[in-house]
């Protein structure tokens, strides 16, 4: 009998699987098909990306301040630096830029404030995220107020007018979008008859048409006296456009508990706000996250769409300073920074709502 | 897609129902002084005629109708609040108050003049449809195009000008549509055509944005009749006055070779017309409600028609338009402002 004392030793697992090159084996190689695939992938990628990385990095202009110093080889970075300042404050004066950079700096304070989860006080920032810094904004960006000069809405533009845009949006349409899914599944027949001729109207009609009649039909009607400013006309347009798709999300959600919760509650003697704000509500909000930011980022890229209304948010100023005579043929240069900088807002708000809904899984997850 | 003719017609509609409303409202030249700053409609952006250049600044030949008016009016060529228009929202816009003076590259038109409740008040540049050849083919005239391949952009009127022309000619052209100006300049490039056809004041531009611009030349001839010029509401003569003549103002400056550099030293001139001009002698603003020195703070602030021109459009601008037709009267070109006298 042949009979070995020893334990064999632990051995490492064999090279071939671990490391990158067991990676590289199981993922790409692993076969002659994959890995011809993988190949074949590998040459598209490099026949896309070495004529990018060229024209982006290698052969771009950066440095000057007109067009005589870009070789027109490779992107001429110098237009949108040049450009800059106009493409975050629109054509905002200069010597208020101040003004503007408080507000992004609160903006971006209170996104910070509610994002990182230690810091103490949500319920306070939120009041003041709703309430005092719509305020505190108004009266920084417009001005006539505390001895500051009267900036009117058609210098605002840029980035900032963008974010403006969308924040009021979104700000405006959660809440009217859960008053009309509540609205819209209630018992009372002209609350529901309205929410649901509100919701059908304002989603059957695309936005373009909305923002037109705000722009060319609204100031017909009126009497002339009264002139709303296209800023406004636009915002309402958008947010009850954005609140009629938000319903419609909420509503999803609420048909997605079962009808036993809303009987237990109502058999532990709750009324119907506590029913919906205590039990109903925070299960499905929870759920409609997905769908929600969504309908966000859809409102975020929709807001492009003011341009058509002569408002020059951060597409429309683009387009702008692209029709001006010392930088004509630069529309490439100028297209890529306004997507890059939409990518990095949307992406911002994809990654925070996966975070969001890892943060509140409750086990209910499948 | 919207459909954007029948936006037009919309916004027609509604602005010919209000043609007649608008005669009831207020005085427009006491409005801007109170205001302190007139309301000037401009493009969302033209070449050399309305854009917002690397201060924020908006620059165009367009734009100094309305430093112009400004000038005139409040002595400020600064104090204008530009409000960027489409084309199809800008006649509504003038309607409705939002804005005071349209300047926006619009062709003064029969039906624009006459159903809308509008005024033109003169032309700044007179346009019209041109063509774009490459150098090296050697072609000189429109005559010379039979049997070319035409790059157009669709959906203007640049389409139904060239068939017009062709047919009445009898000569054969193959159009190439493109659906935007920048596609059209890349068909161009690319040689998918031999010509490419759009107003002069357009190729000047589309001309900068090929790799190499010297490669190709515009063409002297043009097609079509497209006097561009500044839009006033009917019904307040006073204000269609005071913009009709801040570009008379500009026109006889250069006529009578004054410009924003000797404007001051002009002030002592004995020639009579120029003494009128300048308020020296006599003064013509009162039936305007204006200040005598209107016309020179234009001229001190704004500059000549000129020098507007040569600044915006022509050989000080990146677009190196010709002056052509709009050369002044007294040198072979249509531009004629009456006298001020």
């Amino acid at each position: 009998m042949i009979h070995n004392k020893d334990m064999i030793p632990e051995q490492p697992a064999p090279k071939g699987t671990i490391g990158p090159i067991g990676w590289l084996r199981g993922n790409l190689f692993n076969g002659p098909i994959n890995s011809l695939f993988t190949l074949l992938g590998l040459y598209v990628l490099y026949l896309l990306l070495v004529p990018t990385i060229q024209w982006a990095f290698i052969n771009a202009d950066w440095i000057g301040d007109s067009r005589e110093d870009c070789s027109r080889v490779g992107a001429c970075w110098v237009f949108v630096n040049a450009r800059f300042s106009q493409f975050i404050y629109g054509l905002y004066p200069s010597e208020e830029y101040w003004r503007a950079n408080i507000v992004f700096a609160m903006f971006a304070g209170i996104i910070a404030w509610m994002v990182i989860p230690r810091l103490p006080f949500k319920r306070w920032m939120t009041v003041f995220a709703l309430l005092g810094f719509p305020v505190a904004a108004y009266v920084l960006l417009h001005g006539g107020y505390f001895d500051l000069p009267r900036v009117p809405t058609h210098r605002w533009g840029g980035l900032m007018l963008t974010l403006l845009l969308a924040s009021v949006g979104m700000i405006g349409a959660l809440p009217i979008g859960i008053v009309l899914a509540l609205g819209r599944r209630s018992n009372m027949p002209i609350v529901r008859t309205f929410c649901v001729i509100f919701i059908e109207f304002w989603r059957g009609v695309p936005l373009i048409t909305i923002l037109f009649m705000a722009s060319v039909m609204l100031p017909l009607f009126l009497p002339s006296e009264i002139n709303i400013d296209r800023l406004i006309r636009a915002l309402i347009g958008l947010t009850l456009f954005q609140s009629a798709y938000m319903a419609e999300v909420i509503r999803g959600g609420l048909q997605a508990i079962p009808k036993g919760q809303d009987e237990a509650a109502a058999a532990l003697g709750m009324t119907y706000w506590k029913r919906m704000g205590l039990i109903i509500m925070p299960q499905a909000l929870k759920m409609m996250i997905p769908g929600i930011v969504n309908t966000f980022i859809s409102l975020f890229k929709d807001t492009t769409l003011v341009m058509i209304i002569g408002l020059f948010d951060l597409l429309g100023i683009v387009q702008a300073a692209l029709s001006d005579s010392r930088w004509l043929g630069f529309s490439i240069e100028g297209y890529v920074f306004a997507a890059f900088v939409f990518w990095i807002f949307c992406f911002s708000m994809s990654r925070y709502s996966q975070y969001l809904e890892r943060k509140l899984n409750t086990g209910h997850k499948q | 897609m919207f459909n954007k003719k029948h936006l037009v017609l919309l916004a027609s509609a509604g602005s010919i129902t209000l043609a007649g409303m608008s005669t009831a409202q207020a005085d427009t030249l006491e409005d801007t002084m109170e205001r302190g700053a007139v309301q000037c409609g401009v493009s969302d952006g033209l070449p050399g005629f309305s854009a917002p250049d690397d201060d924020g600044n908006w620059q165009g030949i367009d734009v100094d109708v309305c430093r112009a008016v400004a000038a005139a009016v409040l002595g400020d060529s600064e104090a204008v609040n530009y409000i960027s228009l489409n084309a199809v929202e800008r006649f509504t816009a003038l309607q409705s108050g939002e804005v005071d003076v349209l300047s926006r590259n619009t062709t003064w038109t029969t039906t624009r003049d006459t159903t809308l409740g509008l005024n033109f008040t003169g032309v700044t540049f007179y346009d019209g449809q041109g063509f774009m050849v490459p150098s090296d083919l050697g072609i000189t005239s429109v005559d010379e195009l039979d049997g070319a391949s035409i790059c157009i952009q669709s959906g203007t009127t640049t389409e139904l000008n060239l068939a017009d022309y062709f047919r009445a000619n009898d000569m054969e052209f193959n159009p190439i549509v493109f659906d935007t100006s920048e596609q059209t300049v890349g068909g161009y490039q690319a040689g998918r055509c031999d010509v490419l056809t759009s107003d002069t004041s357009q190729l000047a531009a589309l001309r900068i944005q090929l790799s190499d611009p010297s490669t190709s030349m515009i063409l002297s001839d043009v097609i079509s009749k497209e006097p561009l010029g500044p839009v006033v509401r009917q019904g307040d003569d006073t204000w269609f006055n005071i913009v009709k003549w801040s570009l008379f103002a500009m026109l006889n400056a250069e006529e009578l070779g004054i410009n924003s550099d000797n404007v001051d030293e002009m002030l002592e001139s004995e020639n009579p017309n120029i003494a009128r001009l300048l308020g020296q002698d006599g003064n013509y603003g009162e039936g305007m409600n204006l200040e005598a020195d209107w016309a020179y703070n234009i001229i001190s602030q704004v500059g000549n028609y000129g020098q507007s021109f040569d600044r915006n459009v022509g050989m000080g601008s990146p677009l190196e338009i010709e002056r052509g037709i709009n050369k002044l009267w007294t040198e072979g070109g249509l531009q004629y402002a009456p006298p001020i006298r």
